[in-house]
């Protein structure tokens, strides 16, 4: 195809992803450069009946000008990186100093609000994706053996969780495991504890996240490995059994090597989609116990009276990076395959 | 004849099955319970004395004399103007997914097309695009958006989620065109046609089980965004997901938990109708990737 067809063709797209997708990045860095105007005071003086005081208040208008000056704010280099909301080098450098342990240097840097969520966001992300693969692999597995006629129906019921809007799909369970609600109740009869809340602790907020995100993601998995399993060659199979294989190692030495290629792109897909956990934060309110890196974004951009845009930025870029260090091994993979086809 | 490598002994059958009901359980129960109780008054669905109270109801026949009420459903459509938000993600969702497909369809065939090296750096490219987390992007977003005063109309958002939702739509679209094949279009230009008329006439009459099943997905995507839309709309043109999420922040102080509950059931029911119709594409789509790739 000439390369004018193919710009031709290519031109919407490429232009919307362009400007709302390059062009933001660069936006991000950017505005990750800058920080807010300082406060602009003045002195006013009020006169009442019991004499006069001033007072110190911030100046409107000026303050206004100067925003519609500089609307990123004023330059103030890798500053907004380095401070005690991001990378906090100088904090830890002083909790090194000051802790003994590796435990106590450990639960210290923990409430460093960048490195709170990085912690939550990988372990998030390298808990729930191969869980989640384990997982699906069985469903797999089983609804494999079931009689045809209802598999229909399982495979119905089994797509819903992932579905259903992330958002909702964990109101949903939210609801059911508050104190009052099913799950939060059997459990504190389960455990004969009837102050038992999965929302009080940190480790179970973590757990709960995990739990809603294998559930959340496992019928991806599920319906993949299913489409897979499938293509598993029956000769390979007979001859396994002819061999003497025993059902375990018939799974373990035909299926399973069959499926790798497929569980290298559920893998794949996971990672970036997990990395990025947000939604079910906002859905069990569970922000005061666990952060993810995209939900730091979000409360400094709608916490705030006005949005720290600076301080947004700045983690956005940081995220951004991970999620690069997160692709390299694929782009190199994917960068051999086309050299190799071409 | 049933093939002998699937026949299982029994105690193995009893523990698949038992595995799948369970599974099941786990899939279909919270949504089956929270539309049953989305129908109580909230006493029986946070019950606290007893849990049975959620499926007989007994608070719900106390207060409102039958054992179903649709007072939640009523409260969010109409006291919370719930319907406002069922509009704008009609029209949000339905935007979306016709113009990520036009856009997607044109640049997904020529990058099947075209045999350049550019196309492989224009699919890295999209990839990288894919994993980028979407807050990060609205976070590039929002000052140039108050800037320019764009900020918060239904426009707007239906463009960003569009690009956003390109790099997926390219490359499900891209291995779909792969698999059509070549000589199909070539030989309409052999018979005179140019390139576009080529598309028009040879390869759109035969695209359409792959544009139903990108289409579901763009759907799925505007359906179900909560970041784009939350950040970027205001309160009038809010969607149904960042409204859900505004109820629980001021109604569930005022004790009107259940018009959240209501609300997001009826957001679960189109997708679950949804699912109904298009079960065996939504399988396809999520597999086409992985079979490919």
């Amino acid at each position: 195809m000439p390369h004018k067809t193919f710009l031709a063709f290519i031109l919407p797209s490429l232009l919307a992803m362009l400007l709302f997708v390059a062009l933001p990045i660069g936006s991000v860095v950017y505005q990750s450069l800058f920080i807010e105007h300082e406060q602009v005071m003045t002195e006013v003086e009020t006169c009442g009946p019991f004499g006069c005081t001033t007072e110190r208040k911030v100046d409107a208008a000026a303050m206004q000008e100067l925003r519609d000056a500089q609307p990123a704010g004023r330059f103030n280099g890798l500053g907004t990186y380095f401070n005690s909301g991001h990378l906090a080098f100088d904090r830890i450098g002083q909790i090194w100093t000051r802790s003994e342990t590796w435990g106590g240097f450990f639960n210290q840097v923990m409430n460093l609000p960048l490195y709170k969520a990085l912690i939550f966001t990988l372990a998030y992300t390298f808990i729930v994706t191969p869980c989640v693969i384990v997982l699906g692999f069985f469903i797999a597995l089983g609804v494999n053996a079931i009689p045809g006629l209802i598999k229909g129906p399982v495979i119905f019921f089994s797509l819903l969780p992932m579905i259903v809007t992330p958002l909702i799909g964990s109101l949903v369970l939210y609801w059911m495991i508050d104190s009052r609600g099913i799950i939060g109740a059997g459990l504190q009869a389960l455990f004969n504890n009837p102050s038992l809340s999965l929302k009080a602790s940190p480790t179970l907020t973590w757990i709960t996240l995990f739990v809603y995100g294998i559930w959340h993601n496992a019928p991806f998995a599920f319906v993949v490995f299913y489409a897979g399993l499938q293509g598993v060659p029956q000769d390979t199979m007979e001859s396994a059994m002819v061999d003497g294989a025993s059902r375990w190692e018939r799974i373990r030495f035909v299926t399973i090597p069959y499926l790798l290629p497929l569980a290298t792109f559920v893998a794949l897909m996971q990672l970036m989609d997990n990395f990025r956990v947000f939604e079910p934060i906002v859905g069990f309110s569970a922000e005061a116990n666990a952060t993810s890196l995209s939900y730091l974004i979000y409360s400094d951009l709608r916490g705030a009276d006005t949005p720290l845009f600076a301080s947004a930025a700045a983690t956005s870029v940081l995220t951004t990076l991970g999620v690069i260090v997160l692709l390299t091994p694929v782009l190199i993979r994917t960068w051999r395959d086309f050299n190799r086809k071409a | 004849m049933a093939r002998p490598t699937n026949a299982q002994p029994l105690p193995l059958m009893v523990l698949s099955l038992g595995f799948i009901a369970l599974w099941l359980i786990a899939a279909a129960f919270p949504f089956v319970w929270t539309a049953w109780g989305s129908f109580k008054v909230e006493p029986d669905f946070f019950s606290r004395s007893d849990w049975t109270n959620a499926i007989t109801g007994v608070q719900t026949i106390r207060q409102t004399g039958s054992a179903f009420t649709g007072a939640g459903y009523e409260g969010a459509w109409l006291e919370q103007e719930f319907w406002k938000s069922v509009i704008n993600t009609a029209i949000v969702t339905l935007c979306v997914t016709v113009i990520s497909l036009t856009f997607g369809t044109l640049g997904g065939y020529a990058l099947a097309r075209s045999g350049y090296r550019y196309t492989f750096w224009i699919l890295i490219a999209a990839l990288i695009f894919r994993a980028m987390p979407h807050v990060t992007l609205v976070s590039g977003y929002l000052l140039p958006f108050f800037e320019l005063g764009i900020w918060g109309y239904l426009p707007t958002t239906i463009i960003v989620l569009v690009a956003i939702n390109q790099p997926f739509t390219l490359w499900m679209l891209h291995s779909f065109f792969l698999s059509i094949p070549k000589d199909l279009d070539e030989s309409a230009m052999v018979d005179g046609c140019t390139r576009f008329q080529a598309f028009r006439l040879a390869v759109i009459p035969v695209m359409w089980p792959g544009v139903v099943t990108t289409g579901l997905f763009s759907f799925l995507l505007a359906y179900n965004d909560f970041t784009v839309t939350s950040m970027l709309l205001t309160q009038e043109n809010q969607t149904m997901v960042p409204k859900i999420a505004s109820f629980l922040g001021s109604t569930q102080a005022e004790g009107k938990v259940m018009y959240a509950v209501a609300a997001v059931v009826s957001a679960i029911a189109p997708l679950f109708v949804l699912v109904l119709f298009f079960q065996r594409q939504i399988v396809s789509g999520l597999t086409a990737g992985a079979v490919k790739g």
